[in-house]
C-alpha cells in the first residue's frame, strides 16, 4: 500500500514509538470495554479505539505483517460473531420467559446480575462488530493496489 | 462560557477555512483530523465525554487514516477550478439558516428545555435505582435503547459487508494465490 504514510516504515522514531504505545491503546481500549457501566464509553468507543492500536501497527510495520496478526478470516468471523451474540442475548431471554433484549431474565437468582450480564454481553458483541468492521474497511481501503 | 471554548472554537473556524482554502489535499486530510481533535476537546468541555471518545477516536483516527488510504489511490493535488458564485451562495445561505434556526433553541443547558424535561428525567432517576451503574450512558444505549443500539450494530456491520463487496474483491485465499 503505498499511502505516504508508508513511508513511516523506515523512520526509527515512529517505529520505536509506536511499538511502546501500541500494548497501551489495545489495553485501553480493553479497558474503556470492559469498564463502560462505570466510567464513561462503550462497544462502540472501544471497539474504534482497538482497532486503532492495530491500524497504527499496520501503517508503521506494513499491511501484510498487520494481515498476519488479524488475518481476514478472524476480521469476517468477527463482525458477524459480534453482531450475533447481540442477537442471541435477546433470543436467549425470550427463552428464559422475558422480553425480547430483557436482560434480568437472564440470571435467575438476582435481576440485577442478569442486568449486568446483558449489558456487559451486548457491549462486548457491538465492541467485537464495530472493531472488526473498522478493520475490514481499512483492510478494503488500504489493500487496494494504486490503479 | 470559559476563554478555552472559545478558543477551540475559533481554531475550529480556521481550520475549517484552510480546509476547504487548500489544494493540497494530503494536507487537507490531516487538518480534518485536527477537527475532529479540537471537536473533541470542546465536547469534553460541554461534559459529552462518550461523544468526545468516539469523536476522538474515530474522526481523528480511523477516518483519517481512511482518508489517507483513499488518497494513496488518487492524486493528491486538487485540480484547480475557478472560482463559482452560486455554490458560495448557497452554502452561504444555508449556513446563515442553521445560525438563525439556532437562535431559536433552548440556552445550552437550560433544565427547563423540552428535551430535558420527557425522558431524561426517569433516565437519570432509574438508572441509579433500576441498573445500579454510574454510567447513564451506558444503561441508555445498552437497555433502555437496546433495541436501537442492536439496529446501529447491524448498520455498521452492513457498513463493513458493502465495503467488503465493494472494494476487497478477489481478496482471502484466492487473492493469496494470485500474488
Amino acid at each position: 500500500m503505498k499511502i505516504p504514510l508508508m513511508r513511516m516504515r523506515e523512520k526509527l522514531v515512529v517505529r520505536v514509538v509506536s511499538r511502546f504505545f501500541i500494548p497501551f491503546i489495545l489495553l485501553f481500549g480493553l479497558y474503556v470495554q470492559f469498564h463502560g457501566d462505570y466510567g464513561p464509553g462503550g462497544g462502540f468507543q472501544a471497539g474504534v479505539i482497538f482497532t486503532s492500536g492495530f491500524v497504527l501497527y499496520g501503517l508503521v510495520f506494513g499491511l501484510e505483517n498487520l494481515q498476519r496478526v488479524v488475518p481476514w478470516t478472524v476480521v469476517e468471523w468477527g463482525a458477524s460473531l459480534g453482531l450475533l451474540l447481540y442477537g442471541c442475548v435477546g433470543i436467549a431471554s425470550l427463552f428464559l420467559n422475558g422480553n425480547f433484549l430483557d436482560y434480568k431474565v437472564l440470571d435467575a437468582h438476582d435481576p440485577m446480575h442478569g442486568l449486568h450480564l446483558g449489558i456487559l454481553l451486548i457491549e462486548l458483541g457491538v465492541g467485537l462488530t464495530v472493531s472488526a468492521s473498522m478493520l475490514a474497511i481499512f483492510y478494503a481501503f488500504a489493500g487496494r493496489r494504486t490503479a | 462560557m470559559i476563554p478555552i471554548e472559545f478558543l477551540l472554537l475559533a481554531f475550529l473556524v480556521v481550520t475549517a477555512v484552510v480546509i476547504a482554502r487548500l489544494d493540497y489535499l494530503f494536507a487537507a486530510a490531516m487538518l480534518t483530523g485536527i477537527f475532529s481533535l479540537l471537536s473533541a476537546g470542546l465536547f469534553t468541555l460541554m461534559d459529552a465525554v462518550d461523544v468526545a471518545f468516539t469523536e476522538a477516536a474515530v474522526g481523528a483516527g480511523v477516518s483519517t487514516v481512511l482518508m489517507l488510504g483513499t488518497l494513496s489511490l488518487t492524486v493528491r493535488e486538487e485540480r484547480e477550478r475557478p472560482l463559482r458564485i452560486l455554490p458560495f451562495v448557497i452554502v452561504f445561505l444555508t449556513g446563515g439558516a442553521l445560525f438563525l434556526g439556532t437562535l431559536e433553541m433552548p440556552a445550552y443547558g437550560d433544565p427547563t428545555a423540552t428535551i430535558h424535561q420527557y425522558l431524561a428525567p426517569d433516565y437519570i432517576a432509574g438508572t441509579e435505582a433500576e441498573f445500579g451503574i454510574p454510567n447513564i450512558v451506558t444503561a441508555i444505549l445498552g437497555s433502555y435503547r437496546a433495541f436501537d443500539t442492536l439496529g446501529e450494530t447491524a448498520v455498521i456491520f452492513t457498513a463493513a459487508l458493502g465495503v467488503m463487496a465493494l472494494l476487497a474483491s478477489g481478496r482471502g485465499r484466492k487473492g493469496e494465490e494470485e500474488k
